[in-house]
């Protein structure tokens, strides 16, 4: 018995982790007033380039800086197509995924030769139980609660997101605090992505995101916008997930297609108020416009 | 009659602008697509020829390109369809599953039916289960006001565990990883049957089906009044609700009918294409690639066929690309490049600002003179 909430403990933690960063990124952006729906493609793309760079340099810690750096590129791109051209964030953020997709999937093929997976690297071994990444996901998840409930550039980006106007007229600059947190998600999107792939097996597989990105999201509304809720959110995720992998041992009876639903039912009952009413920042997705009344 | 001669003139350039944009960021994409090709070494041209030499070089090939156009047409205006009323129905592909679930059910636990009978109820129920599918996002947007997008995301993921189980246990083959097949009456007439050049496609009457429901599509959204009320929502929900028209209604039809569009895309594709429905291993990307289409087409269900069109052409050229040794992941690059120019009106805005500097500039010169 203790054997087994052993391994669901450790289970949910690893499952958790890479949806943690993703949350946290995503609370942020909407935090600002972005709906960030790329973060799907933005994980994609982090766990790529995470490998990609690891292979060519052999340094794990370098492939993280280079999921960084590609997170911060598609972070901006979504940014400046819906900050600066207005453009529908929700459709923006589709593009992104299936952009990110279809361009991992021709590197891919491009540079190992074969579809479907690339070559090993080399990866963060796991410290003690967990890996560096899980440490670091509960680190952030503090540092994210900190500053944007306790500094004033925290009060600046949880202004802008429920009225950009007032803020603007006190002098913040709405377009550079959507910018910034816009970037940092698609950063911390990319992190998840590499915790998926340098911070657990040693490389990429295709489709190895699946979703993730999408129940990441759900997370930021189920833990009500708010970084420790969207991590606690993440960890029932995790947990969903893990019991999948330990009912399948004990052979209790449950269809595992019900195990595998489980998580986008409970997001539908919360976001549709049964699980506790989930408020959105008021200015959550709308463009905003200088001057305009 | 010369206030008539401008009124035509002004729609044929309104048209003629309508298709341009688009146009232009199709070609930039395309252009931008063979860039990447010959950064890795690859000739562009040689990529391009092949790519539609496959989907357009011979009646089968077209005939299997037509295939896909049809599925994109009504997952297309089903996303088209729920936009015009202010909905981002990005659960097109949950519908869909949900259809091709249904269709596959009624078509095999019927038997012995008359085929044009046995059919239309295969069809009719694909298009209700998507309806209902997406009705219960609807009715939550304006039950509780929760997002559809979110919901619909969450319905996705649902439609295709549920469909993996119905497969796997009540229509179950058994041993297999698929669903039974539909009985020969549920299939669609197919083209070989008839016609000789058609022999090597699986080209079935769905396109025809698709093309008079994008035209039933256009009628219902622009000339009755169900149409102009749910456009009113679309445009302007407090002035709608202000103007009597009762909005939540309207949200709740509007994700019914889009729904609808993508189960028939789901029905029409296991009783025209498929006749089972595989166990899935990850959403199909047909209610995706909707939004690519409708988008592109700005939502304008007549413009849907042609886009339609183009994204076929797209998906069965592209594994073609393959033989000059490309791979054909350049077409999804391709199509994530112009949905990103489209969905930010890139062409458009940059046209726009242009002007305005211009005026700006020649405003400063006239004031300099003076």
């Amino acid at each position: 018995m203790w054997n087994i909430i052993t391994i669901l403990f450790g289970s949910t933690i690893r499952s958790a982790t890479p949806l943690i960063f993703t949350a946290l990124g995503g609370t942020l952006s909407e935090r600002s007033g972005v709906i960030n729906l790329g973060l799907e493609g933005m994980m994609t793309v982090g766990a790529f380039s995470a490998v990609l760079v690891s292979y060519y340099t052999g340094s794990p810690f370098l492939g993280l800086l280079g999921a960084i750096a590609t997170g911060a590129f598609f972070g901006w791109l979504l940014a400046f197509l819906s900050i600066h051209f207005k453009a529908n964030q929700t459709v923006v953020g589709t593009a992104i995924n299936i952009l990110a997709s279809s361009l991992t999937t021709f590197l891919l093929v491009e540079i190992w030769g074969k579809p479907g997976q690339t070559d090993n690297v080399n990866y963060f071994t796991p410290w003690g139980p967990f890996n560096m990444f899980t440490y670091l996901a509960f680190i952030l998840v503090a540092i994210s609660y900190f500053v944007l409930y306790k500094t004033p550039f925290g009060l600046r980006i949880r202004a802008v997101g429920e009225h950009p106007r007032a803020a603007d007229i006190l002098g913040v600059n709405v377009y550079r605090v959507r910018y910034t947190c816009v970037i940092i998600s698609g950063i911390l999107g990319a992190i998840g992505g590499a915790a998926l792939s340098i911070g657990s097996i040693s490389l990429f597989k295709e489709g190895m995101v699946a979703g993730k990105g999408f129940i990441a999201l759900a997370a930021v509304i189920f833990g009500k916008w708010h970084p420790i809720g969207a991590a606690l959110a993440c960890l029932f995720f995790g947990f969903a997930d893990a019991i999948q992998t330990v009912s399948m041992s004990l052979g209790i009876n449950v269809p595992k297609e019900f195990l595998f639903a489980l998580p986008y039912i409970l997001t539908m009952m919360a976001v549709s108020g049964l699980v506790g009413k989930s408020v959105a920042p008021a200015a959550d997705g709308i463009p905003y416009e200088k001057g305009e009344k | 009659m010369e206030s008539r001669m401008d009124e035509i003139k002004s729609t044929l350039r309104n048209t003629i602008k309508e298709i341009l944009y688009p146009l232009t960021a199709i070609i930039v994409s395309f252009i931008v697509g063979g860039i990447l090709v010959y950064a890795f070494g690859n000739n562009p041209f040689a990529a391009y020829k092949a790519l539609f030499l496959g989907a357009l070089g011979d009646l089968n090939k077209l005939g299997e390109t037509l295939v896909t156009t049809t599925t994109l047409i009504l997952t297309g205006l089903s996303v088209a369809f729920a936009y015009r009323c202010g909905l981002f129905n990005i659960g097109a592909e949950g519908q869909y599953i949900m259809g091709s679930v249904a269709a596959v059910w009624v078509g095999w636990a019927f038997q012995g039916l008359p085929s044009i009978l046995h059919v239309t109820i295969t069809l009719l129920a694909g298009a209700l289960a998507g309806g209902i599918w997406a009705g219960i996002v609807g009715w939550l947007k304006a039950k509780v006001g929760s997002h559809e997008v979110i919901n619909s995301i969450m319905m996705n993921y649902i439609a295709m565990n549920l469909s993996n189980y119905l497969i796997m246990t009540a229509l179950n083959e058994p041993g297999k990883a698929f669903s039974y097949e539909v009985a020969p009456t549920a299939k669609l007439w197919r083209f070989a049957e008839s016609f000789e050049q058609f022999k090597y496609s699986r080209l079935h009457i769905g396109i025809i089906i698709a093309i008079i429901i994008a035209f039933i599509a256009y009628y219902l959204l622009n000339k009755t009044i169900t149409g102009y009320e749910i456009r009113a929502v679309g445009f302007n929900p407090s002035a709608s609700e202000y103007g009597g028209i009762n909005v939540k209604r309207n949200i709740v039809l509007a994700m019914v009918i889009s729904g609808l569009f993508s189960g028939l895309a789901g029905g029409i594709q296991t009783a025209g294409v498929q006749y089972r429905v595989n166990n899935l291993f990850g959403l199909t990307g047909y209610g995706f690639d909707g939004i690519s289409v409708a988008l592109v087409a700005n939502n304008n269900p007549i413009g849907v066929l042609l886009s339609a069109f183009l994204f076929g052409v797209l998906q069965k050229g592209g594994p073609m690309m393959q033989i000059e040794g490309i791979p054909k992941e350049v077409v999804g690059i391709i199509q994530g490049i112009i949905l990103l120019f489209v969905a930010s009106n890139f062409v458009r805005i940059t046209v726009q600002r242009y002007k305005e500097n211009k005026e700006i500039k020649s405003y400063m010169k006239k004031e300099e003179v003076k």
